[in-house]
Formats: structure tokens, sequence, C-alpha cells
């Protein structure tokens, strides 16, 4: 009987003939933390008596969340890291560098690692073919020391997609669809497997968006397979040599399967406070919005950039609203840099926001008050997730966001193009 | 046997309600952050709560971000089990290693102040208020070793090593 991609993967780190509903204990390739959780599991590893990270795996540490620091206490966590950095010879990625998850995709996971990070959305990298999984700092404290984490293998859901985007329809309208359909808890334990023809039409960076999400379903990791758009990538980023093509066995058994025709699909929105509160962009026209927010690990890309710079090339953003814009990482600063984009957002009136989080977890760079709504491109609008708890979130594609700023209302971006 | 008074709460109950990311910097300082225990869902809920109380929910308990602090100043506050019908993945694995005990039941006939006991060598749950009774979904063996063992430190300590 074939096999699914996490269960090939997770029996290949097991060694084992790892199914569904087994528990197995599997070799750890990549772990890494970040600064709102990385001291808790400096602490915690600490505590168990580990000196330094199993020598079988790469240890890194992110300066992101809280980056540069926003209060003295954040800098302090930020020393404790570093010092832990430099003694137990961990990488760390400096503060400016970047989102964890998109260093993590285009420096450092692979198509069939196992990849646990301090961090819920570092399910993004099985946008790579790698099984990558959130865990809390204790778990993640473990499998730094062990060099192995236990795991429940997960039943999977094929999602099968088909046909082509429409115009200025993209990957996160197609995945904020998926959790409407799902449920934020309709997919919790399982693994949600992309494949079918639609796959053509997906670049790495939309994949990563894709995958990015699937906790927002609950989902334990989101897979792709690796296949030429993942060759593709991984060579764009000098990674040549880190590419395996990875695919599920044809008499793979799913739990369910998903079809989605991209075709059908229109850019769409989630409402506060839940990620499956989804309604079409267009049903929400006249709902004023004073804060858009273009980035995270979720958005934060070149290609998001680009799309948001062609909607507002010589345009105005709305007298009512601030844009703010915070690429993923230094290097797609970068090449927004010398391709322009940046030149065209800020003219626009946008406000550059340095490579990290941004103002998405409610820390810093644009912390919403009582009665505000922001359209933010990042995964979450829980109560409260953007500073005030009687703030509002709303979650939608750069398109959607950047049409959003120029008329200060959530807008379909098919209306302003 | 435990023994405690029950505070009710809904479905999707997000690591933001339960502690906001607005306060990671005091997540190095513990006894000021977990002042701040479930406040997005109920501001007056770390003012009421006594020890040995249980938090009861509905579906997808504890969605949201991986981090450990939310389960960690529940337990602080003095909560000795979380009840709910369904509970988010990593906010389950962290509850457990943290050896605070969640537990997955039909919570619908469970009330705010109800009184409860808990008996888990019978697996089951009285409302002492109402008089029903409720069994809980079975735990994996691992998970039911390291919440023994009070956490995955102690159970390390105990056992050396990770074991099926």
């Amino acid at each position: 009987m074939g096999k699914t991609l996490a269960e090939k993967i997770l029996s290949v780190k097991s060694n084992t003939d790892a199914r569904s509903g087994d528990i197995v204990i599997a070799q750890v390739d990549l772990v890494f933390l970040q600064d709102t959780t990385g001291p808790l599991t400096v602490r915690q590893f600490q505590a168990a008596g580990f000196k330094k990270p199993a020598a079988s795996l790469k240890a890194v540490l992110f300066f992101d969340h809280a980056a540069p620091s926003p209060a003295r206490e954040m800098a302090d966590d930020h020393a404790f890291l570093r010092q832990f950095a430099a003694e137990s010879g961990s990488q760390a990625v400096a503060v400016g560098e970047g989102v964890c998850h998109q260093i993590v995709a285009e420096s450092l996971a692979r198509p069939g690692d196992l990849v646990i990070g301090a961090d819920s959305h570092t399910v993004m990298a099985g946008g790579l073919g790698a099984f990558a999984c959130g865990m809390g700092s204790t778990d993640v404290a473990v499998a730094l020391g062990l060099g192995k984490t236990w795991l429940r293998v997960p039943e999977s859901v094929r999602i099968k997609l088909s046909g082509r985007f429409p115009a200025q329809v993209y990957a996160k309208d197609l995945i904020l669809h998926l959790i409407g359909h799902l449920g934020a808890d309709g997919a919790t334990y399982k693994s949600l497997e992309f494949g079918g023809d639609g796959l053509a039409d997906m670049a790495i960076p939309e994949r990563l968006t894709v995958a990015n999400m699937a906790i927002e379903a609950g989902a334990k990791a989101g897979l792709f397979p690796s296949d030429g758009a993942t060759a593709d990538y991984l060579a764009a980023n000098g990674r040549a040599d880190d590419y395996q093509p990875l695919a599920p066995d044809a008499d793979a058994t799913y739990e369910r399967t998903i079809p989605v025709g991209l075709g059908q699909l229109e850019p769409v929105v989630a409402r506060p406070h839940t990620v499956d509160n989804i309604v079409p962009a267009r049903e929400l026209k006249g709902m004023k919005i004073q804060q858009v927010f273009i980035g995270t690990c979720t958005n934060g890309r070149l290609e998001d950039i680009a799309i948001a710079a062609g909607i507002l090339k010589g345009k105005r953003v709305n007298h009512g609203t601030r844009l703010l814009v915070a690429p993923a990482s230094r290097g797609i600063l970068l090449s927004a840099l010398r391709a322009g984009h940046i030149q065209t957002l800020v003219e626009a009136g946008a406000i550059l926001l340095p490579p990290g989080c941004g103002p998405c977890l409610g820390l810093h760079q644009g912390v919403l008050g009582a009665g505000e709504s922001c359209l933010s491109t990042a995964n979450r609008n829980f109560k409260g997730r953007m500073g005030h708890p009687d703030a509002f979130v709303y979650l939608g594609s750069p398109a959607t966001a950047a049409a959003t700023a120029l008329t200060g209302e959530i807008t379909d971006p098919r209306e302003v193009i | 046997m435990l023994r405690g008074k029950v505070f009710k709460f809904g479905d999707n109950i997000s690591t933001d309600h339960i502690i906001p990311g607005r306060y990671a910097h005091l997540r190095s300082n513990l006894p000021e952050l977990a002042k701040h225990v479930m406040e997005d869902a109920d501001p007056t809920f770390a003012g009421r709560v006594r020890q040995g109380d249980f938090i009861v929910a509905g579906n997808n308990f504890g969605l949201g971000s991986s981090r450990e602090h939310a389960p960690l100043v529940i337990k602080m506050a003095g909560v000795s089990a979380i009840l709910a019908k369904s509970a988010a993945r990593i906010f389950f694995r962290n509850a457990i290693n943290l050896g605070l005990p969640i537990l997955v039941c039909d919570t619908d006939k469970i009330s705010d102040g109800d009184e409860l006991e808990i008996d888990f060598q019978a697996g089951a749950i009285r409302d002492v208020t109402n008089g029903r009774m409720l069994t809980f979904g079975r735990i994996p063996e691992i998970m039911l070793r390291i919440l023994d063992e009070g956490g995955l430190l102690p159970y390390l300590k105990k056992y050396g090593d990770l074991s099926l």
C-alpha cells in the first residue's frame, strides 16, 4: 500500500514503516527558535541538563518577532539568546535579517527534512516538501538536546488543485477559501497535502503562503511535493544540491480528498476574530480601514510586494488610511529596492518597516487602538492579536490589501485594476 | 482526585485570548505575565480563579501560537485541569509537557460555577452541582507517561530518553 508525503518522510526519519496513527520517534534535521518563544526554550533546555544542541542537527536562533527591540525587557531577552547562541555554537540570525520562516525557506530547509520550530508557522517549510511542525518550548528544547522528537504520524487530507488562478486571485485567496471550508479546527492533528495539475500554476512563494496557513485549520503539516518548481527555487537561492524530488505514492490512502478549482476562486477576506470567517472581499465594500499591513511570513515576499506596487504605482494611499510594508527578509528588501517597488510604494504613501514580523502579533510597529480596523496580509485575526482587544483584523491577499489602501475601505482588487 | 470550581468559556479560545502577544516583553518575568492570564477572554478571571479550579471550554481550545506561556500561565493561576470538547494540537502537547492535564470531553452540560470532581484512575468526571457523570477521551500512552511524571522534563530526568 502506498504512502502519503507525511508517511514517506516520517518513515525515513524514524527508520520504520510509518503509517498514519502510528507514534514514532524521528530524527530532526533542523531546530529553530525565535525571540519570543526562545528564552523559555533555552531555560527548559538548560533545566533538562543539556549543554549543546545534538550534533546531528542544525540549530538556529532568530531575532524577528520583536526586532529591533521595542522594550528593554525584550532587549534583555535578545541578549540572553545571543549569549546562548555563542555558548552553544548555534547559528544566530540577527535583527533585520527577516522572519524566521522566510530565512528557513530561503537558506535552511530541504525537501524531505524534518523541521521543528518554536513557532506555529513552522509549517511553512512544507511548501518545499519538508515535514515542518511548530511546537512549544519544552518539546523544542528536548528536540534540540536529543536530536529527535516523538510524533503521531498524521492522517492526510488531499487537496486536489486544478486549473489556473483568475486575474487578481492569489494563493492567499486559495488558502483562506480552504480554511473557510475546513473550519479553524477542520484539520486538527492532520496533514494537508496539496497535489493536482493546479500545482503547475504555483511557484514556491505561493506554495509557502499556502503551507504557512495550514496551522490555521489546525493542521500539523501542510505539504507540497518537491518538483521542478522546488528545484528552480533552491537553485535560485544557491542551493541546487539540496534538491531531491518527492511525491506521494499514487495509491496512498487519504482520509479524504477535497477538489479545488482555482479558476472558480475569487478575492476573499477573513473577518474578525477567526481565520475561518471567510467572505468574498466584494461583500465588505464600504468597511472603513485605518491601517493596511503588507508583509509577514505569509505574504511579505518579493512577488507580494510587486503585486502591491503594481496596484499603487502613480497613485496615493487614501488619506484616512496608513499603509505599512515589511519585507519578509533582507534579501527580499534588496530585490524590491532594485526592482523599484519600494520607491513606488513609498511615493504612494507607504511606511517602510524593517524585515521582520512587524505589527503581526501586536508588539510594535503599528499596534491597533480600540475600534480601529486593519486589513493585513498576515495569518491571524484573533481578538487582541494586533493590539487592543477591541480592534478588528481582516486578512486578505496583497492585491486586496493594496486596493484597500487605495480606497480606505475593503476593496476587491478587480475593482481598481 | 481533583476538586474545584468551573470557569466556563466558549469555542476557539486562542493563545492570544489566554496570553496576548502584546505582553511578550513580560515572558521572562512569569509572575508579572501571569497577571494577564485569560485577559482577552475574561478580564476578571485572574482575580477570581482559585487553586484547584478548572477551565472548561468548547471546541478548539488553545488554537494559534505555539507559545507555551499559554498553558504555563494557566497552570501558574492554580488551574488543575482544562476540559474541552476539542483542543488545538500544539496547545494540547504543551499542556501535557508542563504536567497540566487537558481532558477532551463533552462539556455542553457543564455550567460556569459548577463544582467538579475528576478521578483520573477511574477516568470519570462528576459534576457535583448537577449530579452528571462524564467520561473523557483516551490520551496516547506516551503522553500519559509524561503526565504521570509531571511533565516532559521530569519524564526525561527519570527515563533519560524518549521511548514509545
